[in-house]
């Protein structure tokens, strides 16, 4: 029975072409969204030149660029959680709210008086704990996790408000963590190196690990997942504790780098841990998308965060030019993941 | 009075470097049903999404009634009375049978208001022409799936269609099911519609079609009428070659120790249903669609959960509550809808494959990526699986090269029993037999196979034994020279004849 001329020719539409063509459209899927953060980068320096008064900039300095990559940093940590979570195709609305009671907790034990040698294990651990909470409800109760993290969002920022007696918890003596919001190692800060530790233990995790290919298969086909004998419901509680985890880091990072914090911390990062993901390429139907797009799509925010900034742009056009930006992109990415499958 | 309706003729299509149609002609007369044939990959499907302007063609002519005509895009085809009925139906199930009918071509009152009056009188014509069961206001998720296609046929009725192509229609119809269509489309044809039918059964084929059309590797090989064409002819022509011995050899190596054994399992869709097994076995279960084979294989498989019965492996009882149990136990089960309870679709060959063992080639939970691909190399080369490399995405896959994929997948367990639920749907003949070749070289390895099948042919041509179920009941088992197409279908069908 020779198979050669009968059996199987392979789709078409899919994969097809001379192999040069085919590596071409490899290569282009996979550096996703690199050229627009390029392309930004290069805008902004040449607007930040046409609009300076003696013809010369510090936008594409080294401190500046180090600038950029520190206001980065929060929003990476939270975007990686959110790239885990987005990947079985759920949401996590809550990530600014666990960042605030974190870093409210984090702080109230780093008051005199308090174990002030436990905050970090503090922040992170209720970071954690509040994790898995999301994590428990969505995959054992099986409710929806736009409406479970909608929830938490809401009740985590009142405990949030609670928890710091609706003030400012300031405290200027952190020894134990001052290092992680305002310390640098061979220059640069550690706020810079702990988001790029979290990328690549994120990356590491879902690219080497058995349980990063169960995230893909969860969020890919989760009826096929539980018929392969994956364990959805843990899979489900993973991606959510890991993500609270990050949160609870990213409370200490913002809680550290500020010497304080209160119930209004975090508002709003989630949607912009959301738009990084989705920047990045990743499908908010889960089961396609990297940590690679994720870094691209919050590095692309951070950029123009800073360089409309640097050109002195309102921070209410600065609202619309990134929402402008972030549905562009996505129409580009969509453009583009269409003409190359046609290929 | 048969006239010529549709000419397509010269049409070409190219994806980038792939020539996916070269100078394909069909020539569709009213009062008649062409049958399309070809392998999968062969461009059927990229004709027909031409003819319902899905694609442009990059070269060749489409006539209507002698008129050149342009389709560039679904409206326009509809508009010149083509009606293309998908396999994946598209009917809304929240609404009526009436509003999926007129969906997007509502009559209306004054102020943009649906007149439902109207509506529903015009679809009781239209549903009374095709001798449907159902109302006009009956919701649609009420209906079976038979009866959603028969609401898409109304659909192209009620547009005033002149040609109707239909794909693969039969795939998801129990052989009942299938006779009443074919009475449907007798109709059609005897009011004057032209009718294009694609399809793989070559039985269904003989049945309805008057003419029939081949093509191979995206080019047009000819076309006969039925009078003229031998089974033997069109898979020539198919295929290229011919194929002799369309059902490999069963395996005789003889059976072994019982492996499975079920003893009065329940559920509320299975009825105490007791069988067994052995090692080198292939099981045929027959039986119409619904009849509760699926259902078994799911409650053994631990997928869905029995509220009665004992399972035993090797004559030692077992608990079996969840997919992985039965996987620990070397039990595999390849579902029927291979993409939407089977594959990952967007993930690589190799994680496909290998996605039951990843903890034997990992260590402390982290893949050993170099071992998976070997192994996946492996199956490719065991199953002539035709990918790009390992790292394609199944997704772009023919079904035949997915089917063996999921295949691939559950041999890596290295299965003691392996349910196989309609292993052949979707796949072109050259990969069927290669998937009945699988079989028996399982079997004769020792595996105790169970193949669920609604082909009639393919149960007496691949199975030793064959249980027939009926209402969710074992209505019956034929051995040896007692299975035919007759007795299963006897057995299958006894009471509802009754």
């Amino acid at each position: 029975m020779s198979s050669s001329s009968s059996s199987g020719q392979v789709d078409r539409s899919a994969f097809s072409g001379p192999a040069s063509a085919r590596r071409a459209g490899g290569l282009f899927r996979r550096i996703g969204m690199l050229p627009v953060l390029v392309l930004l980068y290069l805008g902004f320096y040449l607007l930040a030149l046409h609009f300076s008064d003696d013809g010369s900039t510090n936008f594409m300095t080294m401190d500046n660029t180090l600038n950029i990559l520190r206001q980065t940093s929060i929003n990476l940590v939270l975007a990686s959680g959110m790239t885990f979570v987005i990947l079985t195709a759920g949401i996590d609305l809550s990530v600014g709210s666990m960042l605030a009671v974190a870093a409210v907790l984090g702080m109230l034990t780093s008051m005199p008086g308090h174990a002030q040698a436990f905050a970090l294990p503090v922040f992170i651990l209720s970071g954690l704990a509040m994790g898995m909470l999301n994590g428990s409800m969505v995959s054992f109760l099986g409710i929806n996790p736009f409406v479970v993290t909608l929830g938490t969002m809401t009740a985590l920022r009142g405990a949030a408000y609670l928890f710091a007696d609706g003030t400012t918890i300031l405290n200027n003596d952190i020894p134990s963590f001052e290092w992680v919001g305002n310390g640098s190692l061979f220059a640069i800060p550690w706020l810079v190196w702990l988001a790029a530790a979290v990328a690549i233990a994120s990356w590491f995790i879902l690219k080497r690990t058995v349980l990063g290919l169960h995230i893909y298969a969860v969020g890919g086909n989760p009826q096929a997942a539980r018929l392969t004998g994956i364990k959805v419901n843990l899979v489900l509680l993973f991606v959510y504790s890991i993500n609270g985890l990050y949160s609870g880091l990213a409370g200490a990072m913002s809680a550290s780098r500020l010497y304080g914090a209160n119930g209004n911390w975090g508002t709003g990062y989630e949607l912009d841990a959301i738009a990084a993901v989705v920047l990045g390429g990743t499908s908010l139907s889960g089961g396609i998308g990297s940590i690679w797009g994720t870094v691209i799509g919050a590095l692309i925010i951070g950029v123009m965060n800073n360089g409309l900034t640097i050109l002195g742009v309102s921070s209410f056009w600065q609202y619309v030019a990134k929402g402008i930006v972030i549905v562009l992109a996505v129409i580009l990415d969509k453009w583009r993941q269409k003409h190359s499958a046609a290929n | 009075m048969s006239r010529v309706v549709l000419e397509m003729s010269g049409i070409s299509k190219r994806f980038g470097a792939t020539r996916a149609l070269d100078q394909v002609n069909l020539t569709a007369h009213s009062h008649e049903v062409l049958a399309l044939m070809g392998e999968n990959g062969a461009g059927k499907s990229t004709l027909m999404k031409v003819l319902s302007g899905v694609y442009q063609p990059d070269a060749g002519e489409v006539r209507l009634e002698g008129k050149p005509i342009r389709i560039t895009c679904p409206a326009d085809a509809r508009e010149a009375g083509i009606n293309l009925i998908y396999q994946e139906l598209s009917v809304a199930p929240n609404l009526t049978v009436a509003e999926n009918i007129f969906m997007g071509s509502e009559p209306r009152l004054s102020l943009g208001r649906v007149d439902h009056a109207s509506m529903n009188r015009r679809a009781e014509e239209v549903l009374a022409r095709l001798g449907a069961r159902f109302g006009a206001t009956t919701p649609a998720h009420q209906l079976s799936i038979a009866d959603q296609q028969q609401v898409e046929i109304a659909r192209a009725l009620a547009h005033e269609g002149r040609v109707l192509i239909m794909d693969e229609p039969t795939a998801a119809l129990s052989d009942r099911e299938s006779a009443q269509l074919f009475e449907v489309i007798g109709k059609l044809r005897d009011d004057g519609m032209a009718i294009i039918y694609i399809s793989h059964r070559m039985d269904e084929v003989y049945k309805l079609a008057d003419r029939i059309t081949v093509l191979r590797d995206g080019g047009y090989v000819g076309s006969l009428t039925r009078a003229e064409s031998s089974p033997q002819t069109l898979v020539r022509m198919m295929v290229g070659r011919a194929l002799d011995d369309f059902y490999p050899p069963k395996s005789q190596t003889g059976f072994g120790a019982v492996k499975l054994e079920v003893q009065g399992f329940k559920s509320s869709k299975v009825e105490s249903a007791s069988f067994a097994v052995r090692a080198g076995e292939v099981l045929g279960l027959a039986g119409l669609v619904g009849a509760g084979r699926t259902e078994l294989a799911r409650l053994i498989f631990g997928a869905d959960a029995k509220s009665e019965g004992r399972l035993l492996i090797d004559g030692k009882e077992v608990t079996v509550k969840q997919p992985l149990d039965a996987i620990r136990l070397g039990i595999g089960y390849l579902p029927e809808d291979r993409k939407g309870q089977g594959l990952f679709l967007q993930l690589s060959a190799t994680a496909n494959t290998a996605m039951n063992v990843l903890h034997e080639h990992a260590r402390a939970g982290v893949l050993d990526h170099p071992a998976l691909r070997a192994l996946t190399r492996k199956a490719i080369d065991q199953l002539a699986i035709k990918v790009s490399g390992s790292e394609g995405i199944v997704g772009g896959l023919s079904g035949g090269n997915q089917q063996k994929v999921l295949l691939a997948r559950w041999l890596a367990i290295r299965p003691k029993v392996l349910i196989l639920d309609e292993p052949t749907r979707g796949v072109d003949i050259g990969a069927k037999v290669e998937i009945y070749r699988i079989i028996h070289e399982l079997a004769a390895q020792g595996v105790a196979v169970i193949c669920i099948s609604s082909e009639l042919p393919e149960v007496i041509g691949v199975c030793h034994r064959v249980l027939v179920m009926r209402e969710g009941v074992i209505a019956g088992e034929l051995d040896g020279d007692d299975v035919s197409q007759e007795a299963i279908m006897t057995l299958a069908t006894h009471h509802q004849a009754a």
